[in-house]
């Protein structure tokens, strides 16, 4: 579904990414790990078109996107979060869930002012979905709060479910247990299970915290000072020992 | 009870000229709200407005039209989609071009299309005044009848109405539709609501296009409370509505309301109480002090600095 091969950024003179390659397929999560630093946002960043590579391809769906701007990249069923929370805080929960799926709605403006039957189904649909959303991730009372006001779990648990509502093939989170307590991630680690089984979407995940990372993942790939370092399953990556020294230094 | 009436009086012309002044401001803070720029070149398609209404209202004299609420929808109407083309157009030629860049080139490229825009009209119409027709006369006089007489003119209360009905539409069309949504996530972060799939140009220009159309309705409306209009007629007008919408809190649209009204009563009491040659001397003190004391505004939030 997603390949990156040879991936590599420079800016000016630091080579912040070289030549690292990741790969996705469908109905899979994986995990890219590294100490602080390593380029693991930098990795995201291009593939999310944020930044355009200077070296190497991007291929979503058969299809080469390196250097697209980032909101056509974003049509192509490929959403994002980020490291801090960016919700539309001054909008309603319900409003940014609704907000998301602008796109998928009809928006000329003369159905709207009219409102035909055509642009109240729709409405109605997103609505629902919406609904649907907000249950499945457990902010169904707070759905007419400010989203600014929700406690930071619920606030992370809401920006998957703006992320979901627009129905993407694969979903990129950038540190989502950043800033969770135990239990919040714990409840994080089901979710983004679920959402691989029950909803059929891939899932690609930067993540510091080593046992949600061990415990979902089905491949990690470990990057270190912007090179690759290693890939593997999660049992192959815990007996490396190349990634042992990278992350407790040599013994 | 003369003191009472006087006061009421500048009361009543401070909310007229007020209220158009919050017309024109919402253009500027619903575009400085979305791409943090200041649209100077707003001003002048206010006077367009004002210019093509007046072209419209002569153009239905000489067909012999004469029935006063078919004349004043079809100027407004005229107003209303001169403007806001030029509005679309002014924003595709002057801004999306420059867009993302160091923030004076915008500002520039602002100046820049008022100066055209101005000069143009010169051209077209000319630079002499031209007579608006006074097409709603008459009112309601308070008072006894040696004293002050207050008056309150039928003009003055279609400019209220028609501002209130304005105002309300506008506040319906952001807190309920769908695009009016997507306009209050494109102005609190245009980069995720990109990310989300909103078509933020189109949502732009929309924010230029509904900015247009209020502008045009307050060029109409004070184009026939002044008597007339001329290629300046948007620059003070502007200058104004820019203070207007400081005062109140740059990019918050209920600010912008505000800071009209309390704009356009301090002038009048300034002239009522002072001298008239002092408004202006007053509205553009009150915008130094708002900006030295209180830089947000009255409703505006403190910019927080996004990592």
């Amino acid at each position: 579904m997603l390949e990156v091969q040879n991936l590599s950024m420079r800016f000016g003179g630091l080579l912040a990414v070289d030549q690292v390659s990741v790969d996705v397929r469908e109905h899979e999560i994986v995990s890219i790990i590294g100490p602080n630093g390593a380029g693991k946002t930098t990795v995201f960043n291009c593939i999310s078109g944020f930044y355009k590579p200077t070296g190497g391809k991007i291929l979503f769906q058969g299809q080469e996107i390196q250097g697209k701007p980032d909101y056509k990249i974003s049509r192509l069923g490929m959403v994002r979060t980020f490291q801090h929370v960016r919700l539309f805080s001054k909008m309603t929960v319900v409003e940014n869930l609704l907000v998301a799926q602008h796109r998928h709605l009809n928006t000329n403006l003369l159905a709207g002012l009219l409102k035909t039957p055509d642009y109240r189904e729709r409405e109605k649909k997103s609505l629902e979905r919406a609904r649907y959303w907000l249950d499945r991730v457990g902010l169904l009372e707070m759905a007419n709060w400010e989203a600014g006001n929700l406690a930071y779990g619920q606030q992370r648990r809401l920006e998957i479910a703006r992320c979901m509502v627009t129905e993407p093939q694969l979903l990129m989170l950038d540190e989502p247990a950043a800033g969770l307590n135990p239990a919040e991630t714990k409840e994080l680690d089901q979710l983004i299970v679920s959402l691989k089984e029950d909803y059929n979407v891939s899932v690609l995940l930067i993540e510091h915290d080593m046992s949600l990372v061990m415990g979902i993942s089905d491949r990690i790939n470990v990057i270190n000072q912007g090179r690759p370092l290693a890939s593997g399953t999660p049992e192959e990556i815990r007996q490396n020992d190349d990634v042992i020294k990278a992350y407790l230094g040599e013994a | 009870m003369q003191d009472l009436l006087y006061f009421s009086q500048q009361l009543i012309n401070g909310l007229t000229i007020g209220s158009t002044y919050a017309l024109i401001a919402i253009g500027y803070t619903m575009v400085y709200g979305i791409i943090g720029m200041i649209n100077f070149a707003h001003g002048e398609i206010y006077m367009i407005g004002a210019y093509t209404a007046l072209i419209a209202i002569t153009g239905l004299a000489s067909l012999g039209v004469a029935w006063l609420p078919v004349i004043l929808i079809v100027a407004l109407i005229c107003a209303m989609l001169v403007s806001s083309s030029m509005g679309w157009a002014v924003e595709r030629v002057a801004y999306r071009p420059v867009r993302g860049r160091h923030r004076l080139i915008p500002l520039i490229s602002a100046i820049g299309m008022s100066i055209f825009l101005q000069n143009y009209v010169h051209l077209a119409q000319g630079s002499r005044n031209i007579g608006f027709p006074a097409l709603i006369e008459g009112g309601f006089n308070f008072g006894s009848g040696d004293g002050f007489q207050m008056s309150l003119s039928y003009m003055q209360i279609t400019i209220f109405i028609t501002t209130l009905i304005c105002m309300t539409a506008l506040s319906l069309f952001i807190a309920r539709s769908r695009t009016g949504r997507a306009c209050r996530a494109v102005s609190q972060d245009l980069g995720m609501a990109n990310l989300l799939g909103i078509d933020t140009n189109r949502i732009i220009s929309a924010t230029f296009v509904i900015g247009a159309a209020l502008a045009a309705v307050a060029g109409l409306l004070l184009g026939m409370y002044y008597g007339s209009v001329d290629p300046l007629f948007g620059f003070i007008a502007g200058l104004k509505a820019f203070t207007a919408a400081v005062l109140g809190g740059i990019g918050s649209i209920p600010g912008a309301m505000l800071g009209g009204l309390i704009l356009g009563v301090a002038e009048s009491m300034t002239s009522g109480y002072l001298s008239g040659e002092y408004k202006d001397v007053i509205s553009f003190s009150l915008l130094i002090l708002i900006l030295l004391f209180k830089p947000t505004g009255l409703l505006g939030k403190p910019e927080v600095e996004k990592i």
